[in-house]
């Protein structure tokens, strides 16, 4: 299923509004790797964009995502986390341009093991960049909840949260995968949404934010707990800045929505994917056949241009 | 035939009280098992008597916990990997996965 099927079909009431799907299609056969995301007016438009944005290289910043890596998943679904995860570094270390550094969404590791956080280190540094995690669930399953500590958390905030700027961008990370609650979804909890209030506060609203988290912070699909709890209180903070980019993994596909000011958008795992919300009876990993796994797997790039509302993103699978 | 009769009610009562011993006891045939398959806890309400061991078992690809509140609480489970907690308290037991608080599941206890 490529990203499209998602952006376009998923709770879209523009069907038809846009460039038609085949048209969508046939462009991304022509681009070959990647599909470019800008958002004017809140419609999403990809049609004569792709083209523009792969002849000219960005001018303004440029960063990437990468998420779900999952080192250690050694299962039915891709038996070789470690080897796709070196795969996609081998896309960044490819791309024309050099970005200015990288996010990482969480799930570093499957199990939080010492060897798996070593060898994803290993590959992710081949890159080059700076890296700037958050936590996904599966990196705070070590008995003593330090090891994810110990190498990213320094000079973070409570679980490991904190934020920085580049290029007049504010990047805010925040941790919705601790102190979960019996039957409810991704938290936040009221310590860092008083810091994240904190943070903001005095900010000119003219600043573009980006923030990321491993969980989604809108409601994807509660039945499998794709969501966050109390997202809707940050995003009260959010309002009023002309232009918030919100970034998530964990639900290892393509997703996206626009709700006023604020982009939400999903990266894909470089581990494995997962059904589409409700396609399957559970959000486990997902098996599909080998020559498939790569073009379901991938990266993402953000280009932003100062004086444009909206980032753009490109989703690159490992495989067009 | 007085005396047959109260020969025969003591012996079914004889009957009875070994029977009640052997469910009573901890470690026989009522011990029991929760499956966790596709993110769900089967079954996910059970009841079961003071002194049993219930084990859950982790049958999906990715790792789960079990979490009840202020009692007890797994290592994370990997594939196929199990936990175990015997319950010597009567009382309803609501507990969850830690990863995936959307997994909730029951054991009451009599």
């Amino acid at each position: 299923m490529s990203e499209f099927d998602h952006n376009h079909d998923h709770d879209d009431p523009r069907q038809g509004s846009g460039p038609s799907r085949r048209r969508v299609l046939e462009c991304m056969t022509w681009a070959g790797t990647g599909v470019l995301w800008t958002i004017t007016g809140g419609v999403p438009r990809s049609l004569g964009l792709v083209d523009s944005a792969l002849a000219a290289a960005p001018t303004g910043l440029s960063f990437l995502q990468i998420s779900d890596s999952h080192v250690g998943f050694d299962k039915p679904a891709n038996p070789n986390a470690l080897g796709t995860l070196e795969e996609a570094i081998g896309r960044v270390n490819a791309m024309p341009s050099k970005p200015s550094f990288m996010i990482h969404t969480g799930d570093i590791t499957h199990l939080s093991k010492a060897a798996e956080f070593d060898n994803a280190e290993r590959i992710i540094s081949q890159a080059k960049l700076d890296v700037h995690y958050v936590p996904g669930e599966h990196d705070f399953l070590d008995e003593d909840v330090k090891l994810y500590r110990e190498r990213y958390g320094r000079g973070a905030k409570g679980a490991g949260w904190y934020s920085f700027d580049a290029n007049g961008v504010h990047f805010i990370g925040l941790v919705n995968v601790v102190d979960l609650k019996a039957g409810g979804l991704g938290n936040l909890g009221a310590e860092q949404l008083a810091w994240l209030e904190d943070d903001l506060k005095g900010r000119a609203k003219s600043t573009p934010i980006v923030v990321f988290a491993h969980i989604p912070l809108w409601t994807v699909y509660p039945a499998w707990g794709w969501g966050t709890e109390d997202a809707g209180r940050a995003l009260e903070y959010l309002k009023g800045f002309g232009s918030v980019t919100v970034l998530n993994g964990h639900i290892h596909q393509v997703m996206q929505k626009v709700e006023g000011n604020v982009t939400f958008h999903t990266a894909r795992s470089t581990a494995f994917p997962q059904p589409a919300p409700g396609a399957a009876p559970s959000p486990g990993p997902m098996k599909v056949a080998d020559d498939k796994l790569r073009s379901l797997l991938g990266i993402a790039s953000i280009n932003f241009k100062a004086g444009e509302q909206r980032l753009a993103i490109i989703d690159t699978p490992l495989q067009g | 035939m007085i005396r047959q009769s109260l020969r025969g009610a003591a012996s079914l009562t004889f009957a009875a009280v070994i029977a009640f011993c052997l469910a009573g006891a901890p470690a026989y045939a009522d011990d029991t098992e929760v499956t966790i398959d596709n993110f769900t806890f089967s079954p996910a309400s059970l009841t079961v008597k003071v002194g049993t061991t219930v084990t859950w078992k982790n049958h999906d690809d990715i790792p789960h916990t079990i979490v009840s509140a202020g009692k007890f609480r797994s290592k994370t489970l990997d594939t196929d990997d199990g936990f175990s907690f015997t319950f010597t308290t009567a009382g309803d037991y609501k507990y969850f996965c830690s990863l995936h608080p959307h997994m909730t599941g029951m054991i009451k206890v009599e």
